[in-house]
């Protein structure tokens, strides 16, 4: 036993990293090792601690203190107050108008959090499969080798209601039945950790944070359906989550909890690690399968779906990494346990990765059923700069977009399909009233037009078209009946799509339309843009009144289109402006605004061309 | 790996290692770390207390510090906080003091009546 009497866990996540967290690292190992403490203290790196907005985060133990953006300045005042007189460091702790928050347990962001897949992320040191024994780990999967016959544990899952938390949510115990009834000498177990969605990262937090959590689950699925080998395909863009798997899998063959007769039982698993190449397609099973088999990443008609016909046309389930995070749980602490969180269809809880103009972006953890309310503005701690809440996207590309009028809805599977939303793999994108909602739809629908594998043509050219459509509405050349054209091709393009990539690539334009239409008909019919973010729907202009002549904005202007003096003030030259925006940052009394719609002037210009020129758009 | 039984023995040594992170002990030690009693000497008597426990292989005992606690006289206090028993405090430790609170207290469950300062909340 050693000496030490504090434990100092650091998250190193991807977002903290960034954030300069090793630096932080290194610099306490310095300053310890300066003062002679370093066999006091226990330094851990953890995975993902959430609150992704105030990283790099710590916290200590055995108080629970919870330091937020911490910098290697801060380091020596840590150690000096906190480590060696016992006085936590107040100005780092994190705050609110009234009070401040000491200890983790206290901070908001966590107090409506039910941990589960999540249990161990920032909790414990990744890549120490010591800790994960210490919380509980691999007693799942012995109990279920030396005590359950396979449908048992299929049976157990069933009873718990888990359902698959990659976004589409199918019964979980479902897929893993088909499997393990079909008759095969191979069969193949695939964790999906290809998470592609734009404002997602709970794959991979998982994975980062606890991955032997991960391989646990997959051992017992792969035991439930009679699979001896198993696939993890991560994307490239995601090397750590790589780097702490394959870590993992290495740990658990050398301690015999991998490989041959695990928990001495006939069980016998090996696991690979299989990087992604970077298309979001590869996310779809079918995609994904011919990837591992080392073809193009392209999808196949369904069916034969892969629990029939999977990899190399074996038997396969394919499994989304937060799936394989809440199996361990479920076998600990019982089916009735996981299933009396959540609502009647949607049991447990969900990990969302919460970005946008909220105050705690991060990576949060809540039971299923939450409202969109509770979950933006009580973990969310409601949106930033004292903006107005004005939608929110679920499910990435595929999801949809829901407004303020949706704020009551609980977040489930049939309630977010319901209203033209879905679940997905769990990013939640809030907006507040400065985005443009036909902007953010084509934002969407670029990204899909450049994902689509091109296989299928509804796919490859429908959303093209709608692509171009949309970004004639926001250039002010949009036509009546631009909208109607819109959800004409979406509806075709949903139906006729070979895979969910295309069936699901209009839902961000069909709810914009469906709740914002009149964002679309202003754009449309009069060449405006409220939220002035579309610039040819938009000006600049000088207010006289305001102004005070000081020339900073003509000096600034990179293509000369302002004028004037002292006395007469200054003016704009429409025709001229690029839309830069540089008047309206260099303005010392702000006396620049942006005004919505197309300048008259402009406007006059478009129609004499279009006189000119009748047959061209 | 062969049994949970040899999970099991993992997980309660890995679990020793873990203590501070709200694990179960029996006996939390607080040494106050004022600038008082960092003067009188609190981090000799810390090391003392990790020292001595660590040697004596005690895994359900957590050493941990705390600021000012007020009685700058007795300085260096230690709090004695055990599960489900009244507080107690000590004043005036030194290293070997703490060799004894240790032996007689902490291990033997005996309060060392001759240093104690204050019992209760």
């Amino acid at each position: 036993m050693s000496l030490k009497r504090i434990d100092l866990l650091i998250c190193c996540g991807s977002g903290c990293v960034s954030a300069g967290a090793l630096k932080i690292k290194e610099r306490f190992h310095e300053v310890l090792n300066e003062k002679g403490i370093s066999n006091e203290i226990n330094i851990i790196e953890t995975g993902c601690m959430g609150p992704c907005d105030y990283g790099p985060v710590m916290v200590i133990y055995p108080e629970g203190i919870f330091y937020k953006a911490v910098t290697p300045e801060d380091v020596s005042e840590i150690v000096e107050n906190h480590f060696i007189k016992g006085r936590p460091v107040q100005r780092l702790m994190l705050h609110d108008e009234e009070k401040t928050f000491a200890a983790q347990k206290d901070v908001p962001f966590y107090q409506k959090q039910v941990k589960v897949a999540l249990e161990n992320c920032g909790y414990i040191d990744p890549e120490s499969l010591d800790e994960y024994i210490a919380t509980g780990g691999y007693e799942a999967l012995g109990t279920v080798l030396t005590t359950m016959t396979p449908q048992q544990a299929i049976d157990v899952i069933k009873e718990s209601g888990l359902r698959g938390r990659g976004g589409g949510g199918f019964p979980t115990h479902a897929k893993w039945q088909m499997v393990h009834d079909a008759k095969s000498d191979e069969k193949y177990i695939i964790c999906n950790g290809d998470e592609g969605d734009p404002g997602a990262f709970m794959d991979r937090s998982i994975l980062e944070g606890d991955p032997h959590r991960i391989l646990e689950g997959m051992m017992i699925a792969a035991y439930a359906i009679g699979a001896t080998s198993g696939f993890f395909y991560i994307r490239a863009e995601y090397p750590l989550a790589i780097k702490r798997i394959k870590h993992a899998i290495e740990q658990a063959k050398a301690m015999g909890l991998m490989g041959e007769s695990v928990f001495d039982s006939k069980f016998s698993f090996d696991a690979e690690v299989r990087t992604g190449a970077g298309a979001f397609v590869c996310g779809e099973e079918t995609a994904l399968i011919h990837s591992i088999e080392g073809m193009r990443g392209n999808p196949s008609p369904k069916p034969p779906y892969p629990s029939t016909s999977g990899l190399w046309g074996k038997p396969t389930v394919v499994n989304n990494v937060e799936t394989f995070a809440n199996v361990p749980s479920i076998f600990v602490k019982g089916a009735k346990w996981f299933a009396s969180m959540g609502t009647e269809l949607s049991k447990g809880t969900k990990v969302f990765a919460l970005t946008g103009d909220i105050r705690n972006t991060g990576l949060v953890e809540v039971p299923m059923g939450i409202t969109l309310r509770e979950l933006i503005f009580d973990v969310g701690g409601g949106i930033i700069g004292g903006r107005k809440f004005k939608a929110v996207q679920l499910g990435g590309p595929s999801g949809g977009c829901l407004t303020i009028e949706h704020l009551d809805v609980g977040v489930d599977y049939e309630s977010l399909k319901a209203r033209g939303a879905m679940m997905g793999s769990g990013g939640v994108i809030v907006m507040n009233d400065q985005n443009c909602m036909v902007n953010i739809a084509k934002y969407f629908m670029d990204f899909c037009v450049d994902e689509s594998c091109g296989k299928c043509s509804p796919c490859r050219i429908g959303l093209k078209q709608m692509y171009d459509i949309l970004e004639r509405i926001v250039h002010g050349y949009g036509k009546i009946g631009d909208i109607e054209e819109l959800q004409r091709l979406g509806e075709a393009v949903s139906r006729l799509s070979l895979c969910g990539l295309g069936q699901s690539a209009p839902n961000p334009v069909l709810s914009t339309i469906r709740y914002f239409r009149d964002e679309y008909e202003a754009h449309i019919r009069d060449h405006s843009c409220s939220t002035k973010v579309c610039l040819a729907l938009m000006h600049f202009d000088i207010d006289k009144d305001n102004c005070i002549g000081c020339s900073l904005c003509a000096r600034k202007c990179p293509v000369n289109c302002i004028t004037g003096s002292r006395e007469e003030k200054y003016t704009i030259h429409q025709l001229d402006c690029v839309k830069c925006g540089n008047c309206q940052d260099v303005c010392p009394v702000k006396a620049v605004n942006r005004v919505p719609g197309m300048h008259p002037e402009e406007k006059t210009k478009r129609d004499t061309l279009k006189k000119q020129h009748p047959h061209e758009d | 790996m062969k049994t949970l039984a040899d999970l099991k023995k993992i997980r309660e040594k890995a679990q020793e290692e873990m203590k501070f992170r709200g694990g179960n002990v029996r006996i939390k030690i607080v040494v106050g770390m004022g600038t008082s009693g960092i003067a009188m000497g609190a981090r000799e008597v810390m090391k003392t207390f990790l020292e001595e426990i660590s040697n004596r292989n005690l895994t359900d005992v957590l050493v941990t510090q705390t600021g000012e606690k007020g009685l700058s006289s007795m300085e260096p206090v230690v709090d004695v906080i055990e599960d489900g028993k009244a507080k107690i405090t000590y004043g005036n430790m030194n290293p070997d003091k703490v060799k004894k609170v240790v032996v007689e207290h902490i291990v033997n469950g005996r309060t060392v009546s001759d240093y104690v300062v204050a019992t209760g909340d």
